[in-house]
């Protein structure tokens, strides 16, 4: 089994470097083939890992190879398989070969096509690195992997300035949430003085009390710290409130990895962090509550944000950074799995509607402008049905797959008693209303109502080809099944068994699951319950101004300028970050460039000292005047004070 | 076989080289010029043949020959064949270019030949006056050599300059000789240091004379400063293939010196002699590195690098102990090297009429010819000492030997000064890559040489993997005399 580990990482970094580097031999297809071909190895030899993990409950952890020792300290390349690695592998490469698939048909003819697949294929190597890793120095590796590869494929189109703003953006935000990250994984180290998870989970609970001192006087639990550090790590990849910055503009990026890399996969890795972390996280109720009060306030602001985009792909965006934001939610009442449970719904239905829209926008030449779109669903058959499944999923109306994952968060939070829960409750019931309202806002703009768009674009209007259906109609299948068939096994079958830690006092899904009596009673509960009733009342209002009253939203509109202007300004954060933290890093930087930099270190440092050793150089040098008895003076010079030197010495 | 044969088996290479020499002196006065050839071809099976008999005859055991004169050991089995080695190199790097300049003449070989057998007997020496003879011999055949082009003005001055210099120097090491055998009574260098063990040099004014005119012959032949004078003049004057010669292989014979003299003979001052070698490798270091920096003939450039060298190499010596001199031999063979390289691409780029041997000459080099300046580019970042070039390793090798001595400043002083050399090493670099060339003549020269000097600048860094095989040897090599 050890060798279909290695193979499924390395399967995908095979495709990666041959389509990368042998990219214009083979050609665009031959590219695409290798790259498709290893995700398609992986993503098979994933289902064999996870059959074989979910039935005859084989578990691996164990290094591959040691890398290096530094200081007695081994660095391991090293695998863990367990429940949540096997559950993240086949979501990851499922939805990778999806998003592979589509991309012939999107990139079909853009001239970087080899240069795509190679980057995608590469970005599944480094995710599964990510989530397979068994300790930390390789989950730092894939995360900054992942992360390398994002801004790559934000600036994939380098040639655009807004492209390489936002992938300068992504970059420069990531740096903050890494800096924590690293910090973290430096306290993880210098407490447990190792990196490998089960060691440094088993010694973790002799920590539960311990305290540092960071500002003296001022005692911090050990745990807290470490939790949190590692958390900022997952606020800048997962895009939590006020990291989140860097998504919407990620939407530069070509559509397929924007639901793949900022969609499914990549920006899930935080949650997956948190969630493999749980036996740490569960030490500290304080780092927990942050967890949960960013990840409500996460969730209820970007949603509210979505409300007024008119960018087909930043709605779906901002609705990326609401879910991400309730996953948070539900890691933050400690009910890890139920987080990890609506990573996966959401993977599969986000990814959906991400191909849905990049299909609408082929359709519409790279018009993304919802304004200019309506009555799309007699041209887009397909694409149409396909996302009204991907957006029922994400408004959680039964059976759709987000409907149990996000009833489940709701009811977890319900239970909780944890300081901020009562916020986050309110938060996030709040929150389905307003996503079931942008998504069917955005659903009802695209495919109903009357075309807007202009002839030539009308006249062009025409169905996707079938790489491109192909992928939505098969995303589209797990968004509906997959929370009705996964909720029994992943949430109340022990799936997660000893993968996730939860203490007794924390375990919210364990209470709910005392209550649960089956599918059917939970359904019908469900629809009965007021996250029903809000997503439902959504879902209408959303008919009520944007079909049958279409004229209503500009009156509403022109009422609360003030409350739209903060929306449509995304509550001013990015001015903030360019007037605050933009500028004044320009202005502390071009004070150390003007003082430090071009006085001190290149006048005086090193011009300085290269002036001085050319002048000594100038100088010396007319020591070698050509005189043969000069010379031998130098000699004879040289032999009296030797002599004179050990003499008296 | 004959008994007195057997006994004289150690001396075969030796012998073999001279009687070569004085056929090929015979031979070539009977070749036309357009056969001259002949000689070449013999001169490089001359060395070929010596490389093989002492292969050959080595048992792995020390043997020494007329009591003790004449020793053969590992070490001077080493040297001999990285001496053949490199005079190979430099004979096929010269052919062309005393084609070139009517200097191709069976002289230069049989001279180089002659030189060469100085060197053996250098490296072998035993005793104080056999050493005296090894380098005598080579130093007169170098002297000819320098003064080889009759006709320039800068060579006939240089091997003026270099016969005066190197006549005084000869005379103080024979002095400070005089004065060992005054006080020790002995000129075989086993006996002498018998002779020395127990003897508390701070009391015996004859015995610090004699160590410090010893030492300044050394330096002399190293080329430490403050004896350094004649290195920049002699390399600059002398015709490039001559300076090759005098820059490669004569150094593994001043390294057999140093060893034979100040380890073999004088180990038990080594506390005396440890001062004076910091002092001359500090002031070659400095003198070296800065001087270079002004510098815009290649040749004169590299001299001064070549003095820096030896401060580098006087490092390894210093921390008088068997890792120093290990680290030192390392250094020695991978710096003759480096030399044999660099002084090869002035011999490359050199043609009927152009010397090649100004800085400016290799401007733009890249965009003459890629591969050359990449090779180029690798003497030079070996030679400032960059990973993973061998240069980097030997001197981390000797930096690790004075700081294992705990001459922790001194090391740090040491990297310093290889800070300041990076600087005239990468502006050659610069000049190949980044600017403009001035000279778009192609490079024109024989297949011979164009594979030798890839092969010469390439083993700088494919050495690498085989790295702790060459230092062990290093270490082994020295081990019968520390």
């Amino acid at each position: 089994m050890q060798n279909v580990y290695l193979a499924i990482p390395l399967a995908c970094l095979a495709g990666a470097l041959v389509s990368g580097l042998l990219g214009k031999v083979i050609g665009r297809a031959g590219a695409a083939a290798a790259a498709i071909l290893g995700v398609a190895v992986a993503c098979a030899l994933s289902f064999v890992v996870f059959h074989d993990v979910m039935v005859a409950g084989h578990h691996f952890n164990g290094p591959v190879y040691t890398w290096g020792v530094s200081g007695g300290v081994p660095m391991e390349i090293g695998f863990l398989i367990d429940p949540l690695t096997a559950i993240m592998l086949v979501v990851v490469t499922f939805v990778s070969l999806m998003v592979h698939i589509y991309t012939i048909g999107y990139m079909h003819d853009d001239s970087g096509y080899q240069r795509f697949f190679s980057y995608i294929a590469l970005f599944t190597f480094a995710m599964l690195i990510l989530v397979m890793s068994n300790n930390f120095l390789q989950l730092f590796f894939g995360w900054e992997a992942v992360g390398l590869v994002s801004y790559l494929l934000i600036g994939f189109w380098y040639t655009r300035d807004s492209a390489t703003f936002a992938q300068l953006k992504a970059f420069l935000v990531n740096r903050v949430g890494d800096l924590g990250f690293l910090l973290g994984i430096a306290a993880v180290f210098m407490y447990f003085n190792t990196l490998d998870y089960r060691a440094v989970f088993a010694i973790a609970p002799q920590f539960a009390t311990a305290t540092m001192q960071i500002v003296p006087g001022v005692d911090w639990q050990v745990m807290t710290v470490i939790c949190l550090l590692l958390f900022v790590g997952a606020m800048g990849k997962s895009a939590q409130v006020p990291l989140h910055v860097w998504l919407p503009d990620s939407m530069e990026g070509p559509t397929p990895i924007s639901a793949l890399i900022h969609a499914a996969t990549m920006v899930t890795a935080g949650v997956f962090m948190v969630a493999r972390m749980s036996p740490l996280y569960e030490l500290s109720e304080t780092a927990l509550s942050v967890v949960l009060v960013i990840g409500a306030t996460t969730a209820i602001t970007m949603a509210l944000v979505g409300v007024v985009q008119n960018d087909i792909k930043r709605i779906v965006a901002y609705s990326t950074l609401s879910q991400l934001g309730y996953m948070m939610v539900a890691l933050g009442v400690s009910a890890y799995s139920v987080g990890i449970f609506h990573l996966m719904t959401h993977a599969f239905f986000k990814a959906l509607l991400f191909l849905a829209a990049g299909s609408v926008i082929i359709a519409m030449h790279h018009e993304q402008d919802i304004r200019k779109m309506g009555g799309l669903k007699k041209y887009m058959p397909v694409t149409f049905v396909t996302a009204w499944a991907g957006s029922l999923a994400l408004a959680g109306i039964p059976p759709f797959a987000g409907f149990f994952s996000k009833d489940m968060i709701i009811e977890a939070v319900h239970y909780s008693q944890l300081p901020g829960s009562g916020f986050a409750y309110a938060a996030v019931l709040a929150g389905v209303f307003i996503t079931a309202f942008y998504s069917f806002r955005m659903l009802f703009l695209v495919f109903h109502g009357k075309p807007r768009m202009d002839d030539h674009t009308k006249h062009h209007l025409r169905e996707s080809p079938w790489v491109v259906t192909g992928p939505l109609v098969l995303l589209a299948i797990p968004s509906f099944l997959i929370g009705l068939l996964t909720i029994e096994p992943l949430l109340f079958g022990g799936y997660f068994a000893d993968a996730l830690k939860v203490l007794p006092a924390h375990d919210v899904v364990g209470r709910i699951s005392r209550g649960y009596q089956g599918l059917g009673p939970f359904i019908a509960h469900g629809l009965q319950s007021p996250p029903f009733m809000l997503a439902a009342a959504g879902v209408l209002l959303a008919w009520l101004l944007y079909i049958r009253y279409p004229q209503l939203p500009d009156r509403i509109r022109a009422r609360t300028q003030p409350l739209y202007d903060l929306l449509l300004n995304k509550y001013y954060a990015d001015e903030f970050n360019d007037f605050v933290f933009a500028r004044g890093a320009r202005g502390l930087g071009r004070w150390f460039w003007r003082i430090g930099d071009v006085k001190l270190i290149d006048g005086m440092a090193v011009n300085g000292t290269a002036r001085v050793v050319g002048w000594v150089a100038a100088a010396v040098r007319q020591v070698q005047s050509g005189y043969v008895y000069h010379y031998a003076f130098a000699m004879i010079l040289g032999v009296f004070l030797l002599i004179t030197f050990f003499l008296h010495r | 076989m004959n008994p007195i044969l057997t006994e004289l088996a150690p001396l075969f290479p030796e012998i073999f080289v001279l009687a070569m020499a004085c056929a090929i002196l015979l031979i070539d006065l009977s070749l036309s010029q357009e056969r001259r050839h002949v000689s070449f071809g013999l001169a490089l099976l001359t060395l070929a043949g010596a490389a093989a008999l002492t292969l050959s005859d080595h048992s792995g055991a020390a043997r020494s020959v007329f009591h003790g004169m004449f020793l053969d050991d590992l070490m001077s089995d080493v040297l001999k064949l990285g001496i053949y080695a490199l005079t190979f190199t430099v004979f096929v790097y010269s052919r062309a270019y005393l084609a070139a300049r009517g200097m191709y003449r069976g002289e230069y070989f049989v001279l180089g030949l002659f030189g060469v057998l100085g060197m053996m007997v250098m490296a072998s020496a035993g005793h104080l006056l056999v050493l005296y003879l090894g380098l005598e011999l080579l130093s007169l055949s170098l002297y000819a050599m320098v003064a080889f082009q009759r006709d320039s003005y800068p060579a006939t001055e240089a091997a003026m300059k270099y016969f005066v210099l190197g006549a005084l120097a000869s005379g103080m090491l024979l002095y400070g000789m005089s004065m060992l055998y005054g006080v020790t009574g002995s000129l075989d260098i086993a006996a002498v240091r018998q002779a020395v063990t127990g003897v508390s040099a701070a009391n015996n004014v004859v015995l610090i004379f004699g160590l410090v005119f010893v030492l300044v012959g050394l330096a002399f032949k190293l080329g430490a400063v403050p004896f350094h004078m004649w290195i920049p003049d002699v390399y600059h004057g002398a015709p490039t293939s001559v300076t090759l010669y005098i820059a490669t292989a004569p150094k593994l014979a001043a390294f057999a010196m140093v060893l034979r003299l100040l380890v073999g003979g004088l180990q038990d001052l080594a506390v005396a002699w440890q001062d004076m070698l910091i002092i001359m490798a500090i002031l070659s270091m400095a003198v070296g590195n800065v001087i270079a920096i002004a510098q815009t003939n290649l040749k004169r450039m590299l001299a001064y690098s070549a003095i820096s060298h030896m401060g580098f190499f006087l490092l390894g010596i210093l921390s008088a102990g068997a890792n120093g001199y290990g680290s030192a031999l390392f250094y020695i063979l991978v710096y003759a090297v480096m030399s044999l390289g660099a002084f090869g691409m002035v011999l490359l780029l050199s043609r009927a009429g152009h010397e090649a041997e100004q800085l400016d000459d290799f401007r733009g080099l890249n965009q003459r010819s890629p591969w050359y300046a990449f090779l180029m580019l690798l003497l030079m970042f070996s030679m400032a000492g960059v990973p993973p070039t061998a240069g980097f390793y030997a001197k981390l090798a000797v930096i690790q030997s004075v700081v294992q001595v705990d001459l922790v400043w001194l090391a740090a002083v040491a990297v310093l000064f290889s800070v300041i050399g990076a600087f005239y090493y990468l502006r050659v670099v610069k000049l190949m890559y980044f600017d403009a060339p001035a000279d778009t003549n192609a490079i024109q020269s024989g297949l011979d040489m164009r594979a030798l000097l890839t092969v010469n600048a390439l083993a700088l860094v494919a050495v690498t993997p085989w790295l702790g095989a060459f230092l062990d040897l290093c270490s082994r090599a020295i081990l019968t005399l520390a």
